[in-house]
């Protein structure tokens, strides 16, 4: 069912073995999502099984207690190289960002602290084009300056499978072999190929996680999607947009925007 | 849910043409009027454009999400969104309209399987609409069609939309695409979007969204020659797994594949994918697997797998037709790096050999540098044989993507007319032993010289300095400590020639045994600059061939009445007199260079500009860099 996937797969994996090759060294952000362990599946697929690099959770011990619980349980069923950066207090973030913003700031301030630490010269993230209008802007090797921003005004040619893979000394890479999948694609994936979920994706009471985030700016959504094809067929048809129960995006016209510039996912 | 083929078929449309004609509001009001939007996004639209106090809606804003897009009213980057027909999914590419981004819109229409170029009623075809619709050319679209757009300020003026049209069709028809249609359309009021409007009764042909569903999606291309590019190799639990994706073609289990530009040969033992899969016997174009094989050879990423019966060609010479992105001009004698498939290599720009302007298609043979956005056709050499397929065989591996430092500078398709497939002069596989000691030791020896062994053979008529050049240059390379020597008539006729005259046949033996003596001095790791006539092409050509990948054409070149007025050795005069029969360029012919990978104009500079001009070139490609160095293929 769903050939296509197969092709959607392909370009992922031809991404996911680029990075793996050209840039060194390399770390994957899981943030335990539907996209995030979709990617990662995919990443055992292009090694055979292992995960050649380490997998970094940016955790501000304010995630949702099942995404804590599912995190444990595949490191263990699966045998994951797991890391998990502690994101700074909220306290420390600009005053001058509306309040999700504000709290979204302090991933971005964790993979800053991160990149110091570990001096990773590349970071695998499990961002779609279909999710938010600045992302859908994106690179798949997507440079990062010296102070860790992204230059969304002048980024760099990209076309035929040639990336951008060299960069000065200091510099990062974000690396997004997610990018040409819509929400859609990613459940159609998942169920297919039998990949393990948060349950919160599933309704309880009339409410469903579409997109997990911290329990403080992330909502559920009015759905009774209660099973995987539930939900497959609730996006064939729905109008709402995924990330409508995240509230930093809608904060201001340009909060994403400004959050993204300077280092967010 | 039935997995209808054609309902899970993904197609995408870039939409291109110039800037401010209407290509974002089109996508915005196409989403609207599918009824693709999430639900509050119209009304935030509506929020943001009144807070801007834009008087109408714009439509833009669904793409165009940054400020200063936002703020300019312009498109600065590309930007993909989805939506679907009752018929199929669309993935729709919005491209920058402003020349100053180019580079944006060439990422956004590489992705493409077809394009929509929007051309506003009110100004026509205009600068971008017709670099654009050349550039659909050049990336190799096919699938074209227009919409003539903004008819709401033409008054839904059929006149007008004719004019239009057949200025776009005819500049299409001049560069070889032709649209299979032409929509009139109002981008903001939505006539011909979805629905057809009240307004154009005058138009029968089909809406956009029928016009997108009229195109097809392409098919893998499956019919065409095997070619797996090496994109790494894996070694895990014993197993040995070369990774990579097929780019075109069908790959078997137990297929012999040949392995370029090494020559070596192998069986498919098995195709690897996880979860395990031992039902797995083939890959198709576009799929990303391993294979493993029978035997031991030496595979790493670059190297590109075919099937025995229709290999790439190897050449370390080719002509590309390119578009240029960096404010840095292309030049003559700069140096990039390509990459193609998963090979890297880096080469020089031989020749620029055509300049070619987009807007009235003018073929320019007055070349000067390759500016930003311009598109040009060029020589380009690299030191080593390369792997390399003509784009009109394969349109996959035979494109390449110029890199100057770190950044994506250019890209273009590769062209092969005139160049001989080299691969004849590589040893067949029986030698494979041989071949690989020598490997080793023109290396070894490379490396305790500090250089490589090359021959440069300079060529040119008698009087054009050949002579007086190469024992200048070899002077220095000496003093600079590279082992060099020079190879001319004086010191070969007078032993290893002395049974030669001048009869024709004793000059083409003469030059080929030079040849192959300077092949010999440079596989053993010497510097050799030669200076000969050698007239004739074809003898050339076969000093080439005997020291392939590490032989170097230099034409020195002065014309024929400067070489006379010269006459260092009073010889033309003695010639027209009639007492030098057969002397060149008198009463026999010489051939020139038709690529010679370095041209030292003589009549034009003096000996010492020369000189440095040609020891530059010489130590460029001489120097062992720890990184380049091991790429060089020694052949034998
Ligand atoms: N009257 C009228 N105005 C239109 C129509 N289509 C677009 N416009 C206006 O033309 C202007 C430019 O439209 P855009 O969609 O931003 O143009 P674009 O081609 O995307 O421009 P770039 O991306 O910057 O190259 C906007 O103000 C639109 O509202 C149309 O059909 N009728
Ligand atoms: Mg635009």
């Amino acid at each position: 069912m769903y050939q296509y996937l197969d092709d959607l797969e392909s370009r992922s994996l031809y991404i996911i073995r680029e990075a793996y090759k050209r840039v060194d060294p390399l770390a994957m952000l899981w943030s335990i999502g539907k996209d995030s362990t979709a990617l990662l599946w995919m990443v055992r697929k292009a090694f055979y099984g292992r995960v050649p690099f380490p997998l970094v959770l940016l955790d501000t011990e304010m995630e949702l207690d099942e995404v804590y619980a599912f995190r444990d349980k595949l490191v263990k069923d699966w045998d994951l190289p797991m890391k998990s950066e502690l994101c700074p207090p909220e306290e420390d973030m600009d005053k001058t960002l509306p309040p999700a913003t504000r709290a979204a700031m302090r991933k971005t301030e964790g993979l800053r602290n991160l990149l110091e630490k570990e001096k990773y010269r590349g970071i695998i993230a499990g961002i779609r084009r279909d999710e938010q209008a600045m992302r859908a802007k994106e690179r798949v090797f997507s440079p990062r300056t010296l102070d860790g921003d992204w230059d969304y005004k002048d980024q760099p040619a990209e076309f035929w499978d040639q990336y951008k893979t060299e960069f000065p000394d200091g510099c990062h890479v974000r690396i997004h072999p997610l990018l040409h999948w819509t929400e859609l694609d990613i459940w159609r994936y998942t169920k297919r190929e039998n990949i393990p979920y948060v349950s919160l994706y599933l309704a309880k009471d009339g409410k469903r996680y579409r997109s997990l985030g911290e329990k403080n700016i992330t909502f559920p959504v009015d759905s009774e999607a209660a099973t995987i094809d539930d939900i497959i067929h609730e996006l064939e048809t729905t109008k709402t947009a995924e990330r409508s129960g995240r509230a930093m995006d809608k904060e201001t016209e340009d909060s994403f925007e400004r959050l993204r510039a300077s280092g967010y996912m | 849910m039935s997995d209808d083929i054609l309902k899970y078929q993904q197609l995408r449309v870039v939409i291109v043409g110039h800037v401010d004609h209407g290509k974002s509001t089109l996508i915005g009001r196409l989403l609207h009027d599918t009824d693709s939007l999430p639900d509050g996004k119209l009304e935030e639209l509506e929020a943001i454009c009144k807070r801007r106090g834009t008087d109408a809606l714009e439509w833009s804003f669904v793409l165009d999400a940054m400020q200063a897009e936002r703020d300019q009213a312009v498109t600065i980057d590309t930007t993909q969104i989805w939506f679907s027909t009752a018929l199929r999914e669309y993935v729709i590419i919005d491209a920058p309209g402003h020349r100053e981004f180019l580079k944006n819109m060439i990422s956004g229409a590489a992705a493409a399987d077809a394009a929509i170029l929007v051309v506003d009623a009110v100004e026509g075809v205009q600068e971008q609409t017709r670099r654009h619709a050349y550039l659909l050319h050049l990336l190799g679209l096919r699938q074209v069609s227009v919409v003539i757009n903004k008819l709401d300020t033409v008054g839904y003026d059929t006149e007008r939309f004719q004019v239009v049209a057949k200025d776009i069709v005819t500049y299409l028809q001049s560069i070889g695409l032709s649209a299979s249609h032409i929509v009139p359309i109002s981008a903001r009021h939505g006539d011909m979007i979805a629905a057809r409007g009240d307004n154009m009764s005058w138009y029968q042909g089909k809406t956009l969204v029928d016009v997108l569903d009229s195109f097809e999606v392409a098919m893998p291309p499956l019919a065409r020659g095997l070619r797996f590019p090496v994109q790494d190799v894996y070694r895990y639990d014993d197993k040995r797994i070369v990774v990579g994706r097929v780019e075109t073609g069908i790959l078997r289990k137990g297929d012999t594949v040949l392995f370029s530009p090494t020559n070596e040969k192998a069986v498919v033992t098995s195709i690897e994918v996880w979860p395990d899969d031992k039902d797995k016997v083939e890959a198709h174009a576009g799929e990303s697997v391993g294979i493993t094989l029978d035997q031991k050879i030496f595979v790493e990423r670059g190297h590109i797998a075919s099937h025995e019966t229709n290999p790439p060609m190897l050449s370390n010479v080719f002509r590309a037709h390119l578009f240029w992105l960096s404010q840095k001009p292309l030049r003559v004698g700069n140096s990039y790096k390509i990459r193609y498939g998963t090979h890297e290599a880096m080469v020089t720009v031989q020749s620029i050999d055509k300049m070619i302007d987009t807007q009235d298609l003018a073929q320019s043979d007055e070349v000067g540098d390759v500016e930003r956005n311009a598109v040009a056709e060029v020589t380009l050499r690299a030191r080593e044989l390369l792997p390399v397929d003509p784009y009109i065989d394969n349109f996959r591996t035979g494109r390449i993507v110029l890199y100057d430092g770190y950044d994506v500078v250019g890209g273009g398709t590769i062209s092969m007319d005139g160049y001989a497939d080299q691969r004849r002069s590589i040893k067949p596989k029986s030698d494979n032993l041989y071949e690989v000691e020598l490997l080793t030791s023109y290396e070894a020896r490379a490396q305790k010289n500090g250089h490589y062994g090359a021959v440069f053979w300079f060529t040119g008529l008698s009087g054009a300095g050949k002579s007086t050049l190469a024992m200048a240059v070899e002077k220095e390379l000496f003093e600079k400590g590279y082992y060099s020597y020079v190879l001319d008539g004086d010191n070969v006729r007078h032993g290893l020639n002395v049974d030669l005259g001048f009869s024709p046949e004793d000059r083409a033996e003469n030059i080929r045994r030079v040849g192959e003596v300077a092949a010999l001095m440079a596989d053993a790791g010497q510097v050799v600059v030669s200076a000969f006539i050698s007239p004739y092409r074809e003898d050339r050509d076969r000093a080439r061939a005997a020291a392939p990948a590490r032989f170097f054409e230099i034409f020195v070149k002065a014309d024929l009445s400067t070489c006379e007025q010269r006459d260092p050795k009073g010889l033309y005069k003695k010639a027209r007199a009639g007492k030098l029969p057969e002397f060149t360029g008198i009463d026999s012919p010489y051939e020139s260079p038709e690529n010679p990978e370095l041209v030292v104009d003589t009549q034009h500079n003096d000996i010492d500009t020369c000189v440095q001009q040609i020891i530059r070139y010489i130590e460029q490609n001489i120097v062992l860099s720890e990184k380049e160095g091991h790429k060089i293929v020694a052949l034998s």
